[in-house]
């Protein structure tokens, strides 16, 4: 890996080059109700519109790979049969300015199920391959668990990654058009004193964390605890309104729905990003409904984010982001539902 | 870090035929027959002859049938598999897009993509005594084995269908069980209530099955026979715990599930068990698969 270090005030610079392209960031959005300010990805033009110091954004960067509602392709209907035609909507490349670690490794996590053969997601695929991330460091809330996921860190995924040290930034280089653009500004080599800095850093962030999850052989107790009373609990307490799912890095799931012009002579499909917790997730054509109980849903998102993403890729398909417990209208977040299964008790339910 | 298809290659595109890709074989409906009351048999043809002579599946194996602007709904293929690109779907009207299909008739244009899934392994079963157990609808993707059975029927020992369903008038591909018994195949059909003219038994699936197992050596039958189950979630729970208690071990018990499915290709989540894709793991598992898979069946 290639480490450099860039004064603050030459991330102006850095941002001007980007510019042609559409850059995406956090923005500061308002206040929550206990002062808390809001941030979420938008559009920005100039690099003061940016709040890196952001702690989360309400949603993840996820609708400029993973759009909520996607045409996946129309059909212009003729006498006899029709033609159908694609577009994978990848025309203008996209810069992600300021992700942290946790969103970072979403991605990671979403180009193995997403990118794999034989069938990928070549809409997906398309806005992945022309795509610039600028991965940022974070201060850990108290909704925060990367750490226990393993995600609190970047080992690739993103371009370059910088660390706030002073008045410099740490630059770590993942990508050789980053080191093309970086070669534009004034760049110096770090020394035995920036890595110590940088160390620190880390160090200090460690110790921010308040949330912590057992992950430890939590697919089998996953299973053993399958039929555990606490599933009801929360499954009593879930609204089942699909909200963890809009919020969530790594949730994939969609539907697809069909519209037709007024004229009869077109058609299309639109994907919809969708939530396992919403109530007609498993229902089949003649009414049979796989999971009708919010407690069902609620545990099969657990299962697949917890046990089956593990067995299939070795990893959770969690980042340990905090947004569904932070957003959730029920009060349920994941440390709290994993300590309950592990130990087999809800608390203050 | 930039995976994925080059750009300029794959932006967009127009009407090209891949049956895996985001773009469906046109086919055309070239028969409808009326089976019963509410399920139709659909002859499909895929236009462009050389996807239809490369349209290889294997028995359980299914299609994404696709109308522009109704639906895209996944199907079991009936057909044998030496018929390739010259599919035969027996389809229930119960949702939107079967009652749509209910209503069109020969020569329209759909879509189908696929063969998608797992497949019975019945080359796997040369040589095997073979038991196809099917309840109401499962006989639908079990015609495809048959098919492939009857068609290579001198390399397979004992071969026995159990077929139940609610009523006589419900019982699908009625046409053809003389000639699968004409096939030295033993055919049984049971009804769970009768109606007017039916001289078969009346009961559940498992007292015909009670009967066969009954016959012959259990340590013959554990060991010679391969056993294909479909049909609805409680008689795969009966059926299969009495094939287990013959003796029958699981990893020769083959079930195909059914589950929702908006994509067929591994990525919509919907017929996800856990950790499992109905889809791309599936339909058909062996016993074993099934029992690591939680409230599969």
């Amino acid at each position: 890996m290639i480490f450099k270090i860039i004064a603050a005030r030459e991330l102006a610079l850095f941002f001007d080059i980007l510019a042609v392209n559409k850059i995406v960031g956090p923005v500061k959005k308002g206040s929550a109700a206990d002062g808390r300010a809001l941030y979420d990805f938008d559009v920005v033009y100039d690099l003061a519109e940016l709040s890196l110091d952001f702690d989360q954004t309400i949603h993840p960067a996820k609708k400029y790979f993973l759009p909520y509602l996607e045409e996946t392709c129309s059909f212009a209907i003729r006498d006899k049969g029709w033609e159908k035609e694609v577009d994978y909507g990848a025309y203008r490349p996209v810069v992600l300015f300021g992700l942290h670690a946790c969103d970072i490794n979403a991605l990671n996590k979403l180009d193995k199920v997403l990118l794999a053969e034989p069938y990928p997601n070549r809409f997906y695929a398309a806005k992945r391959a022309s795509m610039f991330i600028v991965g940022h460091s974070c201060q850990p809330t108290p909704a925060c668990f990367c750490h226990a996921m393993g995600t609190d860190s970047v080992l690739q995924g993103c371009d370059l990654f910088l660390t706030p040290m002073g008045d410099e930034y740490f630059v770590e280089i993942f990508s050789s058009r980053a080191y093309h653009i970086l070669e534009n500004l004034n760049l110096r080599e770090p020394g035995s004193k920036d890595h110590k800095l940088f160390q620190e850093a880390v160090e200090a962030r460690k110790n921010l964390f308040t949330a912590e999850v057992d992950t430890s052989d939590l697919t089998k107790i996953l299973d053993m605890e399958f039929d555990s009373p606490v599933w009801d609990q929360w499954g009593e307490k879930c609204l089942s309104c699909g909200t963890c799912a809009q919020v969530c890095p790594t949730c994939y799931c969609y539907g697809v729905e069909e519209v037709v012009a007024m004229d009869m002579a077109s058609a299309g499909k639109i994907r919809q990003l969708y939530s396992c917790n919403l109530l007609d997730f498993a229902e089949v054509a003649g009414g049979h409904n796989f999971r009708p109980e919010s407690r069902g849903r609620l545990k099969y998102r657990y299962y697949h984010k917890h046990r089956g993403f593990v067995e299939a890729f070795e990893e959770a398909l969690c980042v340990g982001c905090g947004r569904c417990g932070t957003n959730c209208l029920a009060d349920i977040n994941v440390p709290e539902v994993i300590a309950s299964v592990r130990g087999g008790e809800v608390e203050d339910v | 870090m930039s995976k994925g298809p080059c750009l300029e290659k794959c932006s967009s595109g127009k009407g090209r035929s891949h049956g895996h890709d985001d773009f469906s074989h046109m086919a055309e409906i070239t028969n409808v027959y009326s089976l019963t009351a509410t399920e139709k048999l659909y002859q499909i043809q895929i236009i462009d002859a050389d996807a239809r002579r490369d349209f290889y599946f294997q028995p359980g194996q299914f299609v994404m049938l696709e109308v522009p602007g109704i639906g895209e709904a996944p199907f079991s293929i009936s057909s044998s598999p030496s018929r390739r690109g010259d599919i035969e779907l027996c389809i229930r009207a119960a949702g939107t897009m079967t009652n749509f299909l209910s209503r069109l008739e020969r020569g329209v244009m759909i879509g189908i993509s696929g063969p998608f899934g797992t497949a019975f392994p019945v080359a796997d079963m040369v040589g095997s005594d073979v038991l196809l157990l099917a309840g109401g609808l499962g006989i639908v993707p079990l015609r495809s084995p048959i098919m492939a059975v009857l068609e290579n029927r001198s390399r397979y020992g004992r071969v026995d269908i159990m077929y139940g369903a609610r009523r006589p008038s419900e019982l699908l591909f009625g046409y053809q069980h003389a000639m699968w018994r004409q096939f030295d195949i033993g055919l049984e059909v049971i009804v769970d209530e009768g109606e007017e003219g039916w001289q078969g038994p009346v009961g559940r699936i498992t007292e015909i099955l009670q009967k066969r197992l009954a016959q012959g050596e259990r340590r013959k039958f554990a060991k010679e026979t391969n056993a294909i189950v479909c049909g609805p979630p409680v008689m795969f729970k009966f059926v299969c715990d009495m094939l287990l208690q013959a003796g029958l071990p699981m990893e020769k018990i083959f079930v195909s599930l059914e589950r929702r499915m908006h994509c067929g290709r591994g990525k919509c989540c919907r017929c996800n068990i856990g950790s499992t894709y109905t889809c791309v793991d599936g339909p058909v598992f062996d016993y074993w698969s099934v029992l690591n898979l939680k409230e599969a069946i």
